[in-house]
């Protein structure tokens, strides 16, 4: 046991204190290059530095690489490789306003490396029930997985610390999860994820000092995705994900097409005069989460984003939950 | 409002649930060995489009029930 809980640690400081001490000057950097965009929920001009995946996916890289030296396996490189390639796409996006296409079909492309390396299993678990063996539909649903969480969290980066907060939340109730399951080297590869997360959420946090754009919510879902695959652990992972999972569901079931945020004219939400958020009445505008949680009457940035938190913590105790339930057999 | 969106997350975790349980009874036992070599990939093909349908019917009862919890929010 000892030879898992000392890398278990290593990793999880490194991952932490990377992006804790990195972030800091990749702030100023990317001030100084003039790389900053309005926070859109603030009364004053207040501008915001991005992209913050910078720091996040050298803290990931540098404690699944520490990993890796401990255990060489296959389903860390995939890690390593996936998240990597998601964070080059996600910071493509950030820099160039990229086509509707490009994060799903290159993302599609960055989830190959799962499969040349064989770190993934093609039973499907399901709680109560027992596996099923679905070779080919698996291989589809690794190529569809990495986009789908992806692009679930850079959906939900909407207010300051929701994305990386969130991730905190869903990533350690996934590596809890994992620990249930007894999957111990997975969950030990999962945790970076987690202090990689909570790191990056003390600069994210409401006022925010820095956004991830789309390279760190990129990255975030990616690795995420990755973890669910390598771990399989893929249902569990969409339960603890559900809240996100919402916010895409009411969305594209409201506009009726897969559309990018940016193409959508209408306004789900607006200000009062005392700057709190309010849902509109625009029948043109996507319903969102946050638009839903804002129905029952204006609040601020930072109550939304709490609202949003305890719907994740739901969420991931019925994960847990189903984690338990996997040992249960009808 | 809230207690709303915890009733859809409830809602979303038992068709989950249940849904998998449909896919395990539907899709585990099933197999197709008079194809020879190719059987497997036939199988594998129509496990897939009972898959899809499933999914498909998943979509469309939690369309149901999210225009039934949030009928009132809905009416933007």
């Amino acid at each position: 046991m000892i030879e898992l809980i000392i890398p278990a640690i290593i990793s999880c400081i490194l991952a932490f204190f990377v992006v804790y001490f990195t972030t800091p000057p990749l702030i100023k950097i990317l001030v100084k290059k003039n790389y900053t965009v309005k926070d859109m929920n603030k009364k004053e001009n207040v501008m915001v530095a991005r992209p913050g995946g910078i720091s996040i996916i050298l803290g990931i890289v540098v404690s699944e690489l520490v990993l890796y030296g401990f255990f060489q396996l296959n389903e860390i490189l995939a890690i390593i490789i996936t998240t990597t390639a998601a964070f080059v796409i996600g910071y493509v996006d950030d820099r160039k306003v990229m086509g509707g296409w490009f994060k799903p079909v290159t993302l599609a492309i960055a989830a190959l490396p799962i499969i040349f390396l064989g770190a993934y299993s093609s039973d499907l678990a399901f709680p109560l029930f027992g596996d099923v063996q679905i070779p080919l539909l698996y291989l589809g649903l690794i190529i569809f997985m990495i986009p789908i969480t992806g692009n679930t969290i850079n959906s939900i980066d909407v207010l300051n610390g929701v994305a990386s907060g969130f991730m905190v939340i869903a990533s350690f109730t996934l590596s809890i999860c994992l620990f249930i399951l007894q999957n111990y080297e997975i969950a030990i590869v999962s945790l970076p994820l987690g202090f990689v997360s909570l790191a990056f959420y003390k600069y994210h946090k409401i006022p925010s000092k820095i956004f991830p754009g789309d390279s760190g919510a990129l990255t975030f879902g990616a690795m995420y995705g990755v973890i669910a695959i390598i771990g399989g652990v893929e249902i569990i992972a969409a339960i603890a994900l559900l809240p996100a999972v919402i916010n895409s569901f009411l969305f594209l079931s409201s506009v009726k097409r897969v559309v990018e945020h940016r193409q959508i004219k209408g306004k789900p939400v607006e200000f009062t005069s005392d700057f709190k958020l309010k849902a509109t009445n625009d029948k043109t505008a996507p319903v969102t989460l946050v638009r839903l949680i804002l129905a029952g009457g204006p609040l601020t940035e930072k109550q939304v984003g709490f609202a949003i938190f305890k719907l994740a913590i739901f969420s991931g105790i019925l994960a847990i939950i189903t984690a338990f339930m996997m040992g249960v057999s009808l | 409002m809230k207690s709303g969106l915890y009733g859809f997350l409830f809602g979303m975790w038992g068709l989950i649930i249940i849904g998998g349980g449909i896919m395990v009874v539907l899709l585990g036992p099933f197999s197709i060995q008079q194809f020879g070599d190719f059987h497997w990939i036939i199988s594998s093909g129509i496990k897939v489009t009972i898959s899809l349908i499933l999914v498909v019917i998943w979509i469309l009862i939690l369309s149901k029930l999210k225009n039934y919890i949030f009928k009132k929010e809905l009416k933007f």
